[in-house]
């Protein structure tokens, strides 16, 4: 769990020392963690840990009050408004609640991105943005709004448009929350897909500590204000007092054996 | 900025505070009305986007305007009629009914009207949008909410007060014309020659439309204003609304003494 990716790894995002305080509440004092390229890492952590900032940090949507965000060798945290605007071309960002236009039907949402940045005729609009959503398992649903979908398929529908101009990095804030095992299920090897498929460097926040274990390659554990990061087993091997109390109100009290099933059965 | 304590302030401090928030949010208003216009100048052009938001805040407010200028109307000929009538002088009370309407009740009822119905509804589309992250998702897009959701809403609010304004002028007229014409039993070609007498295109219909458009921007800009630096709770939402219902009718009331002071109008 030290600085390190670790061999062959290359981090795509790092953190330096980042600390961020909203109104009077600090929520992070000195984070410094790394995402590798091309890896899914799920950042874990308690509510108000602190993880949607995180990916909000990424996006720029936010900056922090001093260290640094980098993707590559740019700072996000020193980049002006244009670049800023620049730089989001290469990122997709899935949001909680879909965060889709509910003014505009969802073939609108997902075509919204094309339209905008690329110079597609529209029937190229049209028919990349109907493969998309049948690659999410949407397929037939553009006329529809998206108050008439579920939970499920809405969060489905703005995966479809956060990777349609094929980012290079996908953050994924809760996207199993208030989701039925199914669903959850969905999600997971959808993502899972994309990364192995495309190579996406993927960021996942979560609580949900079961899918976590299935897809992280690396795990970023958030407690006051700092990072725990390394692989599954290392956090789950971990003496932090707070993450040994994470994983038990999990009621994953023999984590060895539940890391061994968990990778035989993940692994390829 | 959010997160002050009041309860440990002195009334002196309390004041004291008090006016330098008043402060920055007039300088972030100005801040935030320059971007807007700055969104608006620069290309893209959002046509259709436009357009269903003169739908929304126009056309939606049509059966208000229609039915409160009728009523408007029909009372001024009621009141106007009978005071006249104590100097013998109901036959200008199409020149009053007019002039009245034209320089003063129109711009302002509709104003009034306008932002009880559509700069609430503008204020919580976007109070909620904020809300619901749609405003950071389409951030995330690289697409600027200023640009793609708030100045399209800010400028077919803009554009569709003056038109209001004249249909509420001319359904009170109407409204005057039953009450005094058919009720009443004044001849209707005095009624409408007193009217076109007494109101001129130079003086009256030109300040009318200038209080007009000038509350519409008072009116668009709080709403978008508001509801764009909403916070993102329920709470939020509503308060945005309210704030501007309150703030935009009172901005209303104010510039209108201001406008007529100072123009005559």
């Amino acid at each position: 769990m030290d600085g390190h990716p670790g061999a062959g790894a290359e981090f795509r995002i790092v953190f330096d020392g980042v600390h961020l305080t909203r109104g009077r509440r600090s929520v992070f004092s000195g984070l410094s963690c790394g995402f590798v390229r091309g890896e899914i890492t799920v950042v874990l952590g308690g509510s108000g840990a602190g993880k949607s900032t995180l990916l909000r940090l990424i996006g720029g949507l936010i900056r922090p009050d001093s260290g640094s965000v980098r993707i590559g060798r740019r700072d996000v945290a020193r980049l002006s408004q244009r670049e800023i605007f620049e730089q989001r071309e290469m990122i997709g960002m899935l949001f909680q609640g879909g965060a889709l236009l509910d003014s505009m039907t969802i073939f609108e949402n997902v075509a919204l991105p094309l339209l905008e940045h690329t110079d597609l005729a529209p029937q190229d609009v049209a028919e990349e943005v109907s493969r998309r959503l049948a690659a999410v398992g949407l397929p037939g649903t553009e006329e529809l709004y998206p108050r008439q979908l579920s939970g499920g398929m809405a969060r489905r529908a703005a995966l479809a448009r956060a990777i349609v101009t094929d980012p290079e990095i996908l953050l994924c804030d809760e996207p199993f929350s208030g989701l039925d095992p199914v669903n959850v299920r969905r999600i997971e090897s959808l993502l899972v897909e994309l990364n192995q498929r495309l190579g996406l460097t993927m960021l996942v926040t979560s609580h949900h500590l079961e899918s976590t274990l299935r897809m992280a390659g690396r795990i970023v554990f958030l407690t006051e204000g700092v990072a725990v990061y390394g692989t599954p087993r290392e956090i789950l091997a971990s003496e932090e007092p707070e993450i040994v109390e994470f994983l038990a109100a999990e009621g994953r009290a023999p984590a060895s054996e539940l890391l061994g099933d968990e990778r035989a059965e993940g692994a390829p | 900025m959010n997160q002050t304590d009041f309860s440990q302030m002195g009334p002196v401090q309390k004041l004291g505070h008090r006016s330098i928030m008043l402060a920055v949010h007039l300088g972030s208003v100005v801040l935030f009305f320059g971007q807007v216009l700055r969104a608006l100048v620069m290309p893209r052009y959002r046509v259709r986007r436009f357009v269903n938001d003169c739908f929304d805040a126009g056309v939606l407010s049509l059966p208000i305007i229609c039915l409160s200028g009728l009523t408007v109307g029909a009372v001024l000929g009621l009141q106007g009629y009978y005071n006249l009538a104590r100097f013998g002088a109901e036959g200008s009370l199409g020149a009053v009914v007019g002039l009245s309407l034209v320089r003063e009740l129109g711009p302002v009822l509709t104003a009034l009207l306008f932002t009880g119905r559509a700069a609430s509804a503008t204020a919580a589309e976007i109070a909620s949008m904020v809300t619901t992250e749609q405003l950071d998702g389409l951030r995330m897009m690289s697409i600027d909410p200023l640009d793609f959701v708030v100045s399209p809403k800010l400028l077919a609010m803009v554009a569709v007060i003056p038109l209001l304004n004249a249909l509420f002028i001319c359904f009170a007229i109407f409204g005057g014309y039953l009450v005094g014409v058919s009720y009443l039993g004044l001849d209707g070609g005095q009624y409408i020659s007193s009217l076109e007498g007494a109101v001129d295109l130079e003086n009256d219909i030109s300040g009318s439309v200038l209080k007009s458009v000038v509350f519409g921007l008072l009116v668009a800009t709080v709403a978008t204003y508001r509801g764009y630096t909403s916070e993102p709770t329920a709470a939020g939402v509503s308060a945005a609304t309210t704030s501007t219902v309150v703030i935009g009718s009172v901005c209303v009331l104010l510039s209108d003494y201001v406008i007529t002071a100072l123009w005559g109008v």
